[in-house]
């Protein structure tokens, strides 16, 4: 007998549809440049990011504590094909291709958004795939401090990769390498100072994005959450997906089954970057800077806090986690608890404290809640007291729900 | 069938012959070595002498025993429950602050008389290392204990949580901004200089400081009942608690020694580097534990033996390539160690790093 408890919830089409909806529709209830269609827009990135990191955390069980890097790669992809970086590009004329005005008239490369997320998505699966390879033979804390070592050399790349020349002409006195001379005077990135500014999303048939009406930047990030969220559904529900569980629930008992350890981990890492890399591409739109200080560790904790709070493997779980901390770090914090410990008489900020927060939720829901706020059924089933034998059913009963899951 | 004469001198040929072991430990030295030898090559080719690789190393060795400190709290609880304490960096921290706070306290300065500030001192190392020690205790019984029967990342998850609440309670309680400390002994003073080789009096307060403790440290775990505890309940904590041995806490007390360490190491930094900072913490921590793993985690010798390369690594990077490269260098060894040889130069197999 089945319990009744893990039945399919009849609700869940509907909720998502509902959900959707009401995504759509938000907007609409706010004016084009309001603060909170800035807050939602970070927040829908955020849930792309969360999805990403999902995979390899939630699915696969590797932890990412370097998860910023992919990030930073998606980023720095936008900041090179589309801004005035390499500004000796094409003697100085510029090189454009698929955009329009103004972006196509000045000097730098200007490359369409969606060739841009798809080199971002190239780039961030490449690197990875190139993070996984030392992680094979390793299992638990050692990934993570491994991706979280990754991840630091990206960061120190990023603040100090103006000293690394990939343009201009030999010069013997600072080692400047003529790669790819038609570049001019460019580093790798440029630090702290950041790239600065960054073309506007220009897509096909429609204007291009202006800074003052965010009500489209928000249906950009709403589409690219939704295409992610229904990859990451058939994903989750395809035979690669179950692999990963597999992997993560044991790994010598995966591998005894033929599942392929190596290939079935390496895609994991190089999916989830992957996702990692279109919400740095849009975000390095969006914020209209790409700046070494954006990509630090606690950056690679904030996108984990959301997939732990979330629920660890949980899709709407973490969209949940996603939204929620996006929206406490951009809008609660700042604005409506910042006060707070002026009135009870203690002198700092609490935005001085937005991380020690996020540590303090990590300890707590680890400690008290460790399956996340909106866990995945196998988890829940793992978690609260469902027998041996009940167990043995329910893993069946998990496939056929999220099977049918929209 | 070989003759039966034959056997024993094969036997032995096979075990000199370079096995999966033995080269990757021989790959591994070769890495380390890597840096050193080129620059001292380049030195003698340059200049002739090897002045310059010769400062380097002192510095490297005297600013590794502090790391060595770190790793050895790192290694401990490595060894005895299997979890990297990713909080410990910044109880180190925590001990640098207390110390920086308590100088401000006693008025320890500049013109404090030797004596005086000999004693303050001492004060400072006792107070600075038992509030490291028991902030780690706290932190086990609140964070990790609860979670011994989770899954392994559970409680690797709530380290990284407590980092970030010690490194705001650095931040609150020192502002943003590095603080520089008095300098109270001098650090860069040179006590002693042998052939164009300077030892510092901050070089020398780290050997010196650093190397009773280990000494003391490897006494109590090879001789005392409590150190034997330690060591049963790394090796088997189910057999050890049918053994009659407390388990949980002889845990508590991994961690109170690893703390005291971190404190006394938190001092000697803030004496050695005069600045003290709520992020110092984070580098730290990484560095200490890439030193535990370059050494074994899990081995005292190692921790101590892997901290004092980094910190020669670390110099030579710091003076010939760039400070702020460093970090990146030091992640990059870190990074090849697990590719190369996760069990590190002395370590012994383990289920995690096999």
């Amino acid at each position: 007998m089945r319990p009744l408890r893990n039945l399919p919830l009849p609700g869940d089409r509907y909720l998502a549809v509902a959900l959707i909806a009401f995504a759509v529709g938000l907007p609409f209830l706010f004016e084009t440049g309001s603060p909170f269609i800035d807050d939602a827009v970070l927040a829908l990135a955020f849930v792309v990011m969360a999805l990403g990191l999902n995979i390899i955390v939630g699915f696969a069980g590797l932890l990412d504590l370097g998860y910023v890097a992919f990030f930073a790669i998606g980023a720095y992809t936008m900041g090179w094909l589309g801004s005035n970086f390499f500004s000796g590009a094409n003697g100085g004329e510029g090189f454009a291709a698929l955009v329009g005005p103004p972006a196509s008239e000045l000097p730098g490369v200007h490359v369409n958004f969606l060739i841009v997320v798809l080199v971002a998505v190239a780039f961030t699966t490449i690197a990875g795939i190139a993070i996984g390879l030392p992680t094979l033979r390793l299992r638990g804390d050692y990934i993570a401090i491994v991706t979280l070592a990754f991840g630091e050399i990206i960061g120190r790349i990023a603040i100090n990769g103006d000293q690394i020349r990939i343009g201009g002409v030999w010069d013997a006195t600072v080692a400047k390498l003529p790669l790819i001379p038609e570049l001019g005077d460019a580093g790798l990135t440029r630090g702290k100072q950041g790239i600065t500014p960054v073309d506007k999303i220009d897509l096909p048939f429609l204007d291009p994005l202006t800074s003052l009406d965010l009500r489209s930047w928000y249906f950009v990030a709403l589409a690219l959450a939704l295409i992610v969220l229904f990859v990451n559904i058939r994903l989750r529900d395809s035979r690669l997906g179950r692999a990963w569980v597999a992997l993560r629930e044991d790994e010598v008992a995966a591998a005894s089954a033929g599942i392929p350890i190596v290939r079935t981990k390496l895609l994991a890492y190089g999916t989830g970057a992957a996702f990692g890399g279109v919400a740095g591409a849009f975000l390095g739109s969006y914020l209209n800077t790409v700046n070494a200080d954006q990509f630090q560790f606690s950056f690679s904790i904030f996108v984990l806090a959301m997939v732990i709070i979330g629920g660890l493997g949980s899709i709407w779980g973490v969209v949940l986690g996603a939204v929620a901390l996006s929206f406490v770090n951009t809008y609660l914090i700042p604005d409506v608890l910042n006060a707070l410990p002026h009135d009870v008489g203690l002198d700092f900020d609490l935005t001085q404290l937005s991380y020690a927060i996020f540590g303090f939720l990590l300890v707590i829901v680890m400690v008290l809640r460790p399956e996340g706020l909106v866990p995945e059924r196998r988890r829940r089933l793992e978690m609260h007291g469902v027998g041996a034998g009940d167990r043995a059913g329910a893993g069946t009963d998990v496939e056929i729900h999220e099977g049918s899951a929209p | 069938m070989l003759p039966a004469g034959l056997e024993a001198p094969l036997a032995r040929l096979r075990a000199l012959a370079p096995t999966g072991s033995r080269a990757s430990a021989l790959t591994l030295i070769a890495l380390l070595l890597a840096m050193p030898v080129a620059f001292g090559v380049h030195d003698l080719s340059t200049t002739g002498s090897l002045t310059r690789l010769g400062n380097n190393l002192v510095d490297g060795l005297s600013n590794g025993a502090i790391w060595a400190l770190v790793a050895l709290g790192y290694t401990m609880v490595y060894g005895i429950i299997e979890l990297i304490n990713f909080a410990h960096g910044d109880v180190f921290m925590i001990g640098s602050l207390v110390a920086f706070a308590l100088w401000g306290t006693l008025g320890l300065g500049l013109a404090t008389v030797a004596p005086l500030l000999i004693a303050g001192l001492l004060v400072t190392l006792v107070v600075a290392a038992a509030a490291s020690g028991s902030l780690n205790v706290m932190i086990e019984r609140a964070g990790y204990r609860p979670l011994r029967d989770a899954p392994r990342l559970a409680p690797l998850i709530t380290a990284v949580g407590f980092s970030f609440i010690l490194q705001n309670v650095g931040l609150l309680w020192i502002g943003g901004s590095q603080q520089t400390v008095p300098d109270l002994i001098g650090s860069q003073d040179v006590l002693l200089a042998l052939g164009g080789v300077e030892i510092t009096n901050g070089d020398t307060l780290a050997i010196l400081a650093t190397a009773p403790l280990v000494l003391v440290l490897t006494v109590f775990i090879a001789r005392t009942r409590l150190g034997k505890a330690m060591r049963a309940t790394a090796q088997d904590p189910d057999a050890a608690r049918l053994m009659g041995i407390n388990v949980d806490t002889t845990i508590s007390l991994t961690f109170l020694v690893g703390g005291l360490l971190a404190g006394a190491a938190g001092l000697i930094y803030a004496l050695y580097q005069t600045t003290v900072w709520f992020f110092q913490g984070f580098t730290a921590g990484l560095i200490g534990f890439t030193a535990a793993v370059m050494g074994g985690i899990g081995n005292l010798q190692g921790a101590v033996l892997g901290g004092l390369v980094i910190g020669c690594i670390q110099q030579i990077a710091d003076n010939r390539i760039g400070t702020e490269w460093t970090p990146a260098i030091v992640f990059g060894y870190l990074v090849l160690i697990m590719v190369v040889r996760p069990r590190g130069l002395l370590g012994e197999e383990t289920r995690q790093a096999g």
